[in-house]
């Protein structure tokens, strides 16, 4: 070659610049999220410090101004949205997949891929227009008024849907091949292959998938928190106006002040620890998937 | 294609039968979300309304400052994040050792995973108040960045651990230096994988909403300095559906223009990496 | 195929690594550095912050060089960036509390807090009683108040809004008693939850009802207890729950920020209040 050979010493000068510079920004990009979650932390410090944490669950109400903090129906809330949506999105997420895998033209399933794909991209305060102006007046004709626990579950079905189906549809695909044509030399129908060959040997991929997409419901805050209703209480019906606690904290921080918003925090935190319990699932159960 | 027995072929098509509705169902359900949008949004599109400011609460006029703010905020987040994402990315594929670069890329799937709303609380609590920047452009944009920033290194750094290794032994041998390799061998190579993770950071970020209505805020009118509010696409969104009766229309336009802003984006990476990365391969 | 000198490729990614550091660092500082504007900063009220934002406009027209920026959030959050000086002005759409006598406020409209229904309910005129009873959850459907067969989807303002404590006090309700359907934050949010659903009420400042029905909304103001809700009743004083639109600041307020304030009192402004529906205030 000729490249133009400076000075060996001027070289690792610039190969420790270099490293400096890298070792740092990657300091910067592990740490955040350490720091992220100090950070929440110490701004809920005050609540937790000054606030008997049972409170959270006996306190008469939600009612921060009067200093009631309860916010059991909220964590409630949070999960019944994410069960009911994840039990929608679940098994037509994975249906999804399996039929583009195995029983999908090649060019229709690529064309549905795609499709996908561009719903996975959607905004989520699109979802949340949309929910608003086209569910929440349907469901409202049968029981009033519309929002509620339904209606957030069906928009955040919607909104997991393309990660569950993505997700499953990459763990299909990675089935060994030999696995599969072994199966249809022992004259198994696709069926059969399907559903007793592939699927087992794709669980921890798609299990892996499930639990990020539950992850994401648990997070989320604009759909639901345009269709919930945002009344705080238990969700006792699937007609029940709830707030979960993404939808809380939008609603709150603008004017939370003092306890208030350290409550917020707190809440934030709660949730982080939720998701990161999730995710720590998730890793665990597919442990080739993160030494990539 | 083996004669199967009958029952089986029975089951196969009660099987396919059952899959090809609920994929029916799903595509019928996004063709009714997309098909919505189109339709309401369209009646309300024009030249006006993407130049034009919103007037009477943005039932009328158009998006134009909420067009720019949403680039401003957008220029920030890329400005920070995707320096930022490359290094740690170069540092991962480069210099890191097996179990520092675990530690990192767990770190990393951690903050993917973090809620918007989370980064928001952050985002309001540090660049806000702390670093006293205020409901600002730069605020939105830094904590943007903080979001995308997981996206942007693991893209990359899928690109630059797929540069094969020889080319790197190959560098070593002619004793080029670690800054002259990277430089002129691994990143054109990785440059696809990075234009990837800068797109699909574009993605992200224009589609947030929750994380910027505490940090950005949501001034409608043209920023004149980042250090302004400015209301993005998304939450003019929010605001109109939610807080503005007979919004629904303009509502409706706005999402259209961002959707069809993210698929856009979408569809130039993808052009993006064919053009490159397929001479490449085809003169080589 | 030439290849670029090492050195050049040290300065860029030193450039980078400078670049990064100023990003990051930098960030702290830079506020020192905006451009010669004075910027005026009102947070608070949703009720208050159309008309101020028009009130800016035309303040901005004659001040050139002064940039006013509104944003909601309500009033609890008017009151807390005007103490911590977030915001330079607060808005808010009730009197001081006895607590916040660290405040001084300015008066530049009155408003009244109107029950609204949708324009199909046949329902004309309700009780204060009958209210109170709805909102506790005691009465639960139209038809116990000689209205159609139905649900009463009842709608409530969320905690930190005026509104909510305006409409409290006057029909002594507490907020652990109030029986809601749906919570929503903004006046315009309770509209549009009213004109989406035939069977809902819902309590929004009456200015802002006028305007939406002027603009076609399908809403309709309700009697309470005989007396007509609108703009004349809130002005001549027989509506009996209103409530004045105050801005308000935490020490004194000068420069730009008190030339706003004096401009928002002045009669230059009346027909932006009379165009959003409120009441001018009379000094």
């Amino acid at each position: 070659m000729t490249s133009s050979k400076p000075s060996a010493s001027f070289r690792a000068a610039a190969d420790r610049c270099l490293t400096v510079v890298l070792v740092g920004a990657a300091a910067i990009a592990g740490g955040l999220v350490l720091w992220i979650v100090l950070f929440i932390a110490r701004e809920s410090m005050p609540a937790l410090l000054s606030i008997a944490p049972w409170r959270f669950a006996t306190d008469a109400s939600w009612h921060p101004q009067d200093g009631l903090f309860k916010i059991t129906p909220m964590v409630a809330a949070t999960l019944a949205i994410s069960l009911v949506a994840m039990c929608l999105a679940a098994p037509l997420g994975i249906a999804t997949a399996m039929f583009s895998s195995f029983f999908a033209p090649a060019r229709i399933a690529g064309l549905l891929r795609r499709w996908i794909e561009i719903l996975a991209g959607i905004p989520s305060v699109v979802y949340g227009l949309w929910g608003l102006t086209v569910l929440v007046p349907r469901i409202a004709a049968i029981q009033a008024p519309g929002l509620g626990l339904l209606a957030a579950s069906l928009v955040l079905a919607l909104m997991i849907l393309p990660t569950v189906a993505l997700t499953a549809e990459a763990a299909l695909r990675s089935v060994d091949e030999d696995l599969l044509r072994g199966a249809a030399a022992l004259g198994l129908d696709r069926t059969g292959t399907a559903l007793h060959v592939a699927l087992p040997a794709a669980k921890n991929g798609i299990f892996a998938g499930l639990v990020l997409a539950t992850a994401r419901a648990l997070g989320e805050t604009m759909a639901v928190l345009m269709v919930a209703g945002n009344v705080v209480q238990m969700p006792g019906s699937l007609f029940d106006s709830i707030r979960p606690l993404t939808a809380n904290i939008a609603l709150e921080m603008g004017y939370a002040t003092a306890d208030h918003r350290s409550v917020l925090f707190a809440s934030g935190l709660a949730l982080m620890l939720m998701v990161g319990l999730l995710v720590a699932l998730s890793t665990m159960s597919s442990p080739e998937a993160t030494d990539g | 294609m083996a004669e199967p027995r009958s029952h089986t072929q029975a089951r196969d098509f009660w099987t396919a039968t059952v899959l090809w509705l609920g994929a029916g169902s799903v595509l019928a359900l996004l063709a009714w979300i997309l098909g919505d949008l189109l339709l309401q949004g369209v009646g309300r599109l024009s030249w006006g309304f993407l130049t034009e400011p919103p007037s009477d609460a943005g039932r009328s006029g158009g998006v134009a400052p909420m067009i720019i703010s949403t680039l401003w905020i957008l220029a920030i987040c890329l400005a920070t994040a995707v320096p930022l994402g490359l290094a740690a990315a170069l540092f991962l594929t480069e210099l890191a050792s097996r179990r520092t670069g675990r530690w990192v890329r767990h770190s990393l799937d951690a903050l993917a995973a973090v809620p918007s709303i989370v980064f928001g609380l952050f985002g309001n609590a540090l660049f806000c108040h702390v670093l006293g920047l205020g409901y600002s452009i730069l605020s939105g944009g830094l904590t943007l960045a903080c979001m995308v920033l997981p996206l942007v290194v693991r893209t990359t750094e899928a690109g630059l651990s797929n540069v094969a290794q020889e080319i790197r032994q190959g560098a070593a041998a002619l004793a080029l230096s670690r800054v002259t390799t990277l430089r002129t061998l691994v990143l054109p190579a990785a440059a696809p994988a990075l234009l990837v993770g800068l797109v699909l950071g574009i993605g992200r970020a224009l589609a947030e909403t929750a994380a910027l209505i505490f940090t950005s805020g949501y001034v409608d009118r043209f920023p004149e300095s980042i250090h302004d509010s400015g209301r993005s696409l998304s939450i003019h969104i929010y605001d109109l559906s939610m807080n503005v009766p007979a919004g629904n229309d303009t509502a409706y336009a706005t999402a259209l223009v961002l959707v069809v802003l993210l698929i856009a984006s979408q569809q130039l990476a993808t052009w993006g990496i064919h053009r490159w990365i397929q001479p490449e391969r085809s003169v080589r | 195929m030439s290849f670029p000198k090492s050195p050049s490729a040290l300065s860029r990614s030193i450039a980078a690594a400078a670049f990064l550091i100023t990003t990051l660092v930098g960030c702290g500082s830079s506020d020192d550095s905006p451009s010669a504007q004075t910027r005026i900063t009102l947070t608070g009220s949703s009720t208050v912050a159309p008309l101020a934002s028009e009130i800016a406009r035309r303040f901005e027209e004659r001040h050139p060089d002064v940039r006013v920026e509104v944003q909601t959030g309500g009033s609890s959050r008017g009151i807390a960036d005007a103490r911590s000086g977030a915001a330079t002005l607060g808005m808010i759409s009730r009197d001081l509390a006895p607590d916040e006598q660290d405040l001084t406020a300015f008066t530049i409209a009155r408003d009244g807090i109107g029950l609204i229904i949708h324009a199909d309910n046949p329902v004309e005129e309700l009780s204060r009683s009958q209210i109170a009873s709805i909102f506790r959850g005691e009465i639960s459907n139209w038809s116990e108040v000689g209205g159609r067969e139905a649900e009463i989807t009842v709608v409530n303002k969320a905690e930190g809004r005026a509104t909510l404590e305006v409409f409290k006090q006057y029909f002594e309700l507490t907020s652990p008693e109030i029986r809601a359907d749906v919570v929503i934050g903004h006046n315009e949010q309770g509209v549009k939850t009213v004109a989406g659903n035939p069977n809902a009420l819902g309590y929004v400042s009456i200015g802002v009802a006028e305007s939406d029905i002027q603009q076609g909304i399908p809403i309709r103001l309700l009697r309470i207890d005989g007396m007509e809700a609108n703009i004349e009743t809130v002005a001549d004083g027989s509506f009996p729950i209103s409530r004045p639109l105050n801005l308000v600041a935490h020490g004194t307020v000068d420069g730009p920020a008190a030339e706003l304030v004096e401009f928002s009192l002045s009669e230059e402004v009346h027909d932006l209040i009379e165009a959003q529906r409120f009441v001018p205030s009379r000094r």
